[in-house]
């Protein structure tokens, strides 16, 4: 059989992904993520005193302490195959990544295992976030100054 | 009015991610990584600043305001100190999320049993 045949039969026999609905949950647990966020910042500021930046420091705290922890205690991992980008774009994605990454590898050691791919994951988006911010910052020096 | 706002940008840019990951075949760590690059572009067109003064902190949480807080301090370390700036002060801002992410982390893997 011609590769390309395979390939057409192939496509026929495989299960298409639901779109619109992986696209709604994805939609839905990211905005009540970002509006429960909001309704703590609200508290924080009114009832506790709490100044603005302080504010949002917290809640980026609790988010990332919330993350990991249920990805060590919890199934974390079975809601991320649920909600997929709802889970993955907020910052709980960066911390669940560095968590099951330092959980996969903690049997090879704590130096050459957990050590070496704490950032295996998440290594990707620091490198990029740093270099794009360097060449970016360089491009609005030279054009703005 | 800011509730309403967080609930709808937060949702849109994870609405964008499902899309990237759904119609092609990048992973979630390419997704993660384009968004950052977008941050930190819509940071230099300083439009990032104005979503956050609108929304709240429903813009803080996507990871596209990882890359916009690099991209802020590194150009307040230039307008500061100079070419030197940028290389002493990249990481200022943004050193909350990747040290309590790297502490909790680690003092949570602690008690874990290695996984086969």
């Amino acid at each position: 059989m011609e590769k390309k045949e395979y390939q057409k039969l192939v496509k026929k026999t495989q299960p298409k992904p639901k779109r619109s609905n992986n696209l709604i949950k994805a939609f839905l647990c990211g905005g009540i993520i970002g509006s429960s966020c909001e309704v703590i910042r609200l508290l924080l500021i009114n009832y506790f005193e709490i100044k603005k930046d302080a504010s949002i420091s917290i809640i980026l705290l609790l988010l990332i302490g919330l993350s990991c922890f249920l990805t060590s205690f919890c199934d974390f991992d079975k809601y991320v195959i649920k909600f997929k980008a709802g889970l993955i774009v907020p910052i709980t994605g960066f911390a669940h990544s560095i968590q099951s990454s330092a959980l996969d590898y903690k049997k090879d050691g704590m130096i050459t295992g957990l050590g070496a791919n704490f950032f295996k994951l998440a290594g990707s988006v620091i490198l990029y976030g740093i270099v794009s911010a360097f060449i970016f910052c360089i491009l609005k020096v030279v054009f703005y100054g | 009015m800011t509730i309403i706002y967080s609930f709808i940008f937060c949702g849109f840019v994870c609405a964008i991610g499902q899309i990237i990951l759904d119609n092609t075949k990048l992973t979630p760590g390419h997704v993660t990584s384009i968004l950052v690059v977008l941050g930190a572009f819509l940071g230099m067109l300083g439009w990032y600043d104005k979503i956050i003064d609108m929304v709240g902190v429903g813009a803080n949480i996507p990871i596209t305001s990882f890359g916009n807080t690099l991209f802020l301090s590194a150009y307040k370390g230039f307008k500061s100190m100079g070419f030197i700036g940028i290389f002493s002060k990249m990481l200022s801002e943004v050193s909350l999320g990747i040290c309590s992410a790297i502490i909790f982390s680690f003092l949570f893997s602690i008690p874990n049993k290695p996984k086969d």
